[in-house]
This record gives structure tokens, sequence and C-alpha cells, in this order.
């Protein structure tokens, strides 16, 4: 089965499209590389290459993991399968 | 894939250090002599330029870094000889000096008193001589375990942290356990995943060295910075592929130093490990000001694996680039070296792509010219720390 997004580890709250031209609306097929699973689900926005999504509901305040690891704060609430980049997430550290 | 015992040819110089080019230098010790080494690599050909823009009225510490770079430059063993020209002899001097304690044929050219026609003249003969020397040298059989090698990445996106970075990671895991010697740096780019790091250091000294570095350097971005860095750290074309916040671009930076291998020791920028094992630098996170300090520091082959597409090279030490994002694979394909997409296609799995990786670099080390040397990239790139006197 091809491959539209990768999420590190299951306990992520991001993945990340590794395809070009994903469009609002398609069903995506992940592959968690930490686990080897498969999950499937709708997204929301059109989303680059590169670029992340979020694979559940987070809000404003919240703590992004990736890796496993805090990589910043939610400062607007985003949905599960919403484009997640920094027009809703910021650092921490700067 | 068993690394250890392959062997390649390389250039065994004078100090038993191998290189894997034979490059004939003409360095400058300062900006003004730009004119005069560039005339000079004009003239001979095979001959290489290492121009600058610096070298006048440093002092301090940030002189150090200038003349430790300098000096590691020519001293590196894929430089066969060197010719330094300077504006006055004092600071030559020092230059041919240092770059002398290798056993490599060295000379220096000072401009006062003899003008850029009689410079480019004399050092013009000097490096013809050498260019013939250099060009006698046979490579032979050395091993692996000879190999420094150095990894920094640059223009990284998300593909970076999942497919190209943890594919070095696996390489150097691998080299690790053949006995090589290794670096890595880019400690602003740790941010986020600095504990990661100090986790993986080999004793407590090591760790409290690298945690101290890790912190003057964060001071130092703490009282300069007039926003949260958005666009300087990550860059602009980091966002444009994906990264969102520093942190999120340091947990993917750190994916190139393996999983197994620990940090053996710390070293200032541009400094010479004494043992093998892996090193980390302390250093600009800066693409070619952190290659031009591994150079500097002797490293004879770089893993540069690139997300967006950095298109760097050096003039002395070949950069190997990786990509694993199928689109910077696709439009700009003449600056990737190993094409590692199938990773993220789950085409080839991690291990695969590390091998791909140490075949490249074998095939390198034996004098394959990689994309950068191709293409001419010979980004040098000096660090300064401060403002001149």
């Amino acid at each position: 089965m091809s491959i539209d997004f990768v999420v590190h580890d299951a306990d992520d709250s991001v993945g990340v499209v590794v395809v070009e031209g994903i469009q609002a609306g398609q069903t995506l097929t992940g592959w968690v590389m930490h686990q080897d699973q498969t999950v499937t689900f709708e997204v929301l926005d059109p989303i680059p290459i590169g670029h992340k999504l979020a694979i559940r509901d987070l809000a404003e305040g919240d703590t992004v993991i990736k890796y496993g690891v805090d990589i910043g704060r939610v400062v607007k609430p985003i949905n599960k399968g919403e484009h997640l980049h920094v027009h809703n997430v910021k650092t921490k550290r700067w | 894939m068993e690394l250890k015992g392959r062997k390649f040819m390389g250039y065994r110089r004078d100090n038993g250090r191998v290189g894997i080019r034979n490059h004939v230098i003409v360095l400058p010790v300062d900006d003004i002599s730009n004119a005069a080494a560039e005339a000079v690599a004009n003239n001979i050909k095979g001959a290489l330029a290492l121009p600058h823009p610096y070298g006048r009225l440093q002092f301090g510490a940030d002189l150090d870094l200038h003349f430790r770079t300098l000096i590691g430059t020519g001293s590196n063993p894929n430089v066969a000889a060197v010719v330094v020209i300077g504006i006055e002899p004092g600071w030559t001097t020092k230059v041919v000096d240092g770059i002398k304690a290798t056993g490599k044929p060295v000379v220096g050219f000072w401009i006062e008193q003899n003008g850029d026609h009689n410079t480019i003249c004399a050092a013009s003969k000097a490096t013809r001589e050498y260019v013939q020397y250099a060009t006698e040298l046979q490579r032979e059989e050395c091993d692996v375990s000879e190999l420094w090698v150095s990894t920094k990445c640059g223009e990284s996106d998300t593909t970076s942290g999942c497919g190209s970075n943890p594919s070095v990671g696996d390489a150097f895991d691998k080299l690790y356990d053949a006995g090589c010697t290794l670096v890595f740096g880019e400690t602003t780019e740790l941010t986020g995943g600095e504990h990661l790091v100090a986790e993986r250091c080999a004793t407590p000294e090591v760790r409290e060295k690298f945690q101290a570095m890790f912190d003057r350097y964060s001071e130092v971005i703490d009282r300069h910075k007039t926003s949260d860095l958005s666009e300087s750290q990550p860059t602009k074309g980091n966002i444009e592929g994906g990264l969102t916040t520093i942190e999120e671009k340091a947990l993917g930076n750190i994916q190139k130093i393996g999983r197994r291998c620990r940090v053996d020791g710390v070293l200032d920028k541009a400094e010479t490990p004494d043992k093998p094992g892996l090193w980390f630098m302390d250093s600009s996170s800066a693409a070619a000001e952190m290659v031009t300090l591994c150079a500097a520091a002797g490293y004879v082959v770089h893993f540069f694996p690139t997300g967006q597409g950095n298109v760097i090279g050096n003039p002395i030490l070949p950069v190997i680039k990786i990509c694993a994002n199928p689109r910077t694979v696709r439009t700009m394909g003449e600056h990737v070296d190993v094409d590692v997409t199938g990773i993220l296609s789950r085409e080839i799995n991690m291990d695969q792509a590390g091998n791909q990786l140490l075949e490249m670099m074998l095939r390198t080390a034996n004098g394959r010219n990689t994309a950068a040397e191709a293409l001419g990239h010979r980004e040098f790139v000096l660090t300064r720390l401060y403002e001149s006197a």
C-alpha cells in the first residue's frame, strides 16, 4: 500500500505528508514508523509535501509531540486532519 | 553490511593521516591577499585558491580561531601542498609554520615590499612545482577505519528527520563500530533535543563539557535575539519545507548521530580530535561555516543530508548529498549523490539506506567526484566570533 504520510511514534500529535498534491477531503494512509503500523483518515486541508497534519485534536496551550518529544505549543485550536504549522504552533524555546 | 576491514585507495601523508583528494591550495592569510592568490591559481592549472573575507585586525579568541582554521585547512590530508600568501611576513609565517608540522610541502609569500606582480610571479613558480609534485603521488590501499567522517545537514525539512538524517545515523553507527573518527555539531540546532545528546555522552565529564558549550551558545542567542528567531532558526527554507519550530528541527537533526554510537568527546571550533569515536564540535549551524570547520579539524569526507536542497560544497572536503524528498530529487537531482526517497515509500529500510551511503562514501574516497565537486561548489567560510579591533 502506498504511503501518504509518516508518523514517527504512535503517541505523536502529528504526521508528515510525504507525497505531493494532497487535497482537502482525501483519505490518507499513514505509516507509524516506530510501531510499524498503518493508519488511515481524512485530511481537512490541502497539505504540501513535507508539511504536517494533526493526527489528534489539539487545544490552545497543548504541547505538540513528534518523535515522542515536545516540539512546541499550540496557539490556535487544531482539529485532527488539519494543517499544523507556524500559523497555529510556536516554539517554547525562543 | 560488514564495514570492518573494507579498504579504499587513499593518499597517505607524512604524518600518517589519509586523504581522499590531492589538492594543491593557494591560501590567503587575509582578505587583501585574495587577488594575488586567485591570480596564482589562474596561472597554474590544478591549483585551487581559497579566497575569504577576513584576517585583518582580529584579536583574542577570534584571531586564534582564524589561525586554527587556516592552519587546519592547510594541514587537512586532502591537501598535498600549500602556498600561503599574506600581506606581511609575520602572520604569513605563522600559518606556514603551523602547516609545516604535518611534514607536507608549504611555503609563504608576502606582498608588502614586493607588490602583487612579484608575489604572484614567485608564488606561481612554487605552485607549479607543487602541482607537479602532487600529481606524481600515488593512491595506496588504506583501511576504512582511517577515514574521518563529518556530518551536518542543511535546508532541512520534515523528510530530513524521517529519511535522510536517520540514514546518516545508520551509517554513523556502522562507522563507529568500524573504528572511524566522526563529528557532528550545529550547537543551536540541538535546541529542544540537547537532553537527548547529553544522554548519549560517554562520561559525566564529556556531558558536562557538552552542556557548558550548549549553554554558552544559548546565552549568545538570548543576548542578541529580537524575536522568536522565526525565519532565521528555523530558516525560511525550513519553514517552506514544513518544519515549524527549532525543537522539531533539532529532533530531526540529531537523527544523524544514530542510535548506538556514543559522544566520546567535545571539540572547540576547528579543533582536531586526538582519538577515534564520535565527537561533538561546538559550531555554527550555517552550512558553509560548519563544513569549513570540519575540514579545518581534519575530516576528509562529509555526509550532508538535505530536504529542500542545500547546494553547498567545500574546496577540499568532498560533500556527499543525501535526500529523501522526492520533489527535491525531481527538481534538483544534479545536487543529490544518494537518493533515499525509497525510505518514505517503504521500498528500502534504514539499514539498506545506510549501506547505500557507505558505498557512496567508499566510491567517493576512491575518487568519484561528488555532485558538489562536479558543480564547482567551493564554499570556504570562516567563522567569526565578534567585531574586529
